[in-house]
């Protein structure tokens, strides 16, 4: 059966990112690693801590999107108060994936969401740093790129605000051990580094995606593996929670189109 | 003059206080923050020399249109820091130690563009190397709060604390403003113990100014005012537009006048 999006497919991908985390904070920005994340801790990582965005930890997942019948959404159960401080505290500590988006990124994970351009007087100045570094050099983080382009996957991003493998290995033992880019999802395909020194590799297609798109689209030299399966729709019980429960108003379809 | 501004992107920021610098003569400012439309104004109104922030947003809406274009002009000298570096060096500041070391910011280019910043090796058996963040020492500290006692208790009752009381304590001078001034025996009434984050030891002065975090969100008391905000981000996108809104909104001679305006036009 393959009677699902583009954007579904994003979504269980982006869920797998989080395969075997266990109890670790997962944080998500975008809407379809939200709801990735969301679909995760409701089938295979049931242990994953996620917040309402705001201050609190939630013991139920809420839908990012209301459906149009207009069912109330469920009540959220608070079990546990997590202001900024708290986040920063757990970040720094190492309980946390977090999959940010990236503007730019390099075949090493050098992610870049600061600025195009000259960094003293950008041509765009876009969200800055934020908490790239610090989560890069702390924790586990995943890369969401909707628009899968040679102006997102670059030879060298114009400045780094999250800490890919060749400037963490440059730092030595004592901040690798703490390093880790898992995957980056785009629209097109999923990608580990799993490729020479540790650069970018491609390791699925989403359906109906060539290699030659993906290389086409792919401003550096790409590795892939050996052999690049599809990557996997979601399964029956996965299309039920993403449709019905997690994102009934197909707030999805507006990040990737179906 | 540095001056550092409390709450977090478009939430619980001491606005009245903003437009009072804005009514003022101060200029070639040094401005710290978690900036939303404080920062955003204050670059418009060409207030500020040098900004250190770990970031600017309005938060619903991702990217602040006037700070954006301060960058994007060159107009302002920036120290720009990881989220959690910031924290560090408010609270070196207020333990009044040198720095604090941290990992966040290894590797990246925060480092790169702030050359100042320096790396300390751990005097311990594994000798690692860490980011050594430099106390920030404010001059001034301007925070707003839900609610307040005469003497300068300050008590939050949204989800966040964000981190005022750090800010309070990095700083020389410390000026709250609050929603409502309650008698002391009445903080409780409304808040847990754990509320009262903010203590008159922190505090130099304080200033009842309902409203004072418009049109920024102040929980319980109100939201964001998303379509003031809305109208101020899109008159960003042109200078004329932006002239009328500072002539309906910021040209106006107090606090009152600005909140009148407010209610006139809403």
């Amino acid at each position: 059966m393959s009677d699902f999006t583009r954007a579904e497919v994003c979504v269980a991908a982006c869920a797998d990112c989080y395969r075997g985390d266990g109890e670790k904070l997962a944080s998500a920005f975008g809407t379809i690693p939200m709801i990735g994340a969301k679909l995760a801790r409701s089938t295979f990582e049931p242990d994953l801590v996620m917040t309402d965005g705001i201050a609190s930890t939630l013991a139920n997942v809420l839908p990012v999107s209301s459906g149009p019948d207009g069912k109330a959404p469920p009540e959220p159960v608070v079990d546990g108060w997590f202001p900024f401080r708290t986040i920063f505290d757990v970040l720094w500590s190492g309980q946390r994936h977090v999959i940010m988006i990236a503007s730019q990124i390099d075949r090493f994970g050098n992610q870049n969401f600061a600025c195009i351009g000259d960094y003293r007087k950008p041509k765009a100045q876009l969200l800055g740093m934020r908490g790239a570094p610090g989560n890069t050099i702390s924790h586990t983080t995943s890369y969401w790129i909707p628009n899968h382009s040679r102006n997102t996957f670059v030879e060298k991003v114009d400045v780094v605000s999250g800490v890919g493998y060749d400037r963490a290995r440059a730092l030595g033992e004592a901040s690798t051990r703490h390093h880790e880019v898992r995957r980056v999802v785009s629209n097109l395909a999923v990608f580990d580094f799993g490729g020479a020194d540790q650069s970018m590799r491609l390791v699925s297609l989403h359906p109906g995606v060539s290699i030659d798109e993906v290389v086409e689209a792919t401003g550096f030299e790409l590795e892939v593996a050996d052999s690049v399966p599809e990557t996997r729709g979601p399964n029956e019980q996965e299309l039920v929670l993403i449709r019905d429960v997690l994102d009934p108003g197909k707030a999805r379809d507006n990040e990737v189109k179906a | 003059m540095t001056i550092g501004i409390g709450g977090w992107g478009s939430r619980r920021k001491p606005m009245s206080l903003i437009r009072e610098i804005l009514r003022s003569d101060l200029k070639d400012l040094t401005i710290v923050s978690y900036g939303g439309p404080d920062v955003g104004l204050l670059c418009a109104a060409g207030k500020v020399k040098k900004l250190i922030y770990g970031f600017v947003s309005l938060d619903s809406i991702p990217l602040e249109p006037h700070f954006r274009k301060a960058r994007q002009s060159g107009a302002i000298e920036v120290v720009e820091l990881d989220e959690g570096m910031l924290q560090w060096g408010l609270y070196a500041a207020a333990l009044r130690l040198p720095f604090l070391p941290t990992r966040a910011g290894l590797g990246s280019d925060v480092l790169k563009y702030n050359p100042e910043l320096k790396l300390v090796k751990s005097p311990y058996e594994d000798g690692e190397e860490l980011v050594a963040v430099p106390a920030l020492h404010l001059d001034v500290a301007l925070i707003h709060m839900n609610r307040a006692d005469a003497a300068g208790n300050g008590q939050f009752l949204g989800p966040d604390p964000y981190f005022d009381d750090l800010y309070c304590g990095a700083a020389t001078r410390r000026f709250m403003s609050c929603e409502k001034i309650v008698p002391t025996k009445d903080l409780l009434l409304e808040g847990s113990l754990h509320t009262l984050k903010i203590h008159r030891m922190l505090i130099d002065g304080v200033i009842e100014a309902p409203g004072g975090a418009h049109f920024t969100e102040c929980p319980p008391d109100y939201g964001r005012d998303e379509a003031f905000q809305k109208q101020y981000a899109l008159a960003a996108r042109d200078p004329d537009a932006w002239k009328d809104f500072v002539a309906q909104y910021l040209s106006l001679n107090s606090e009152a006048e600005y909140q009148e305006a407010v209610r006139k036009n809403r």
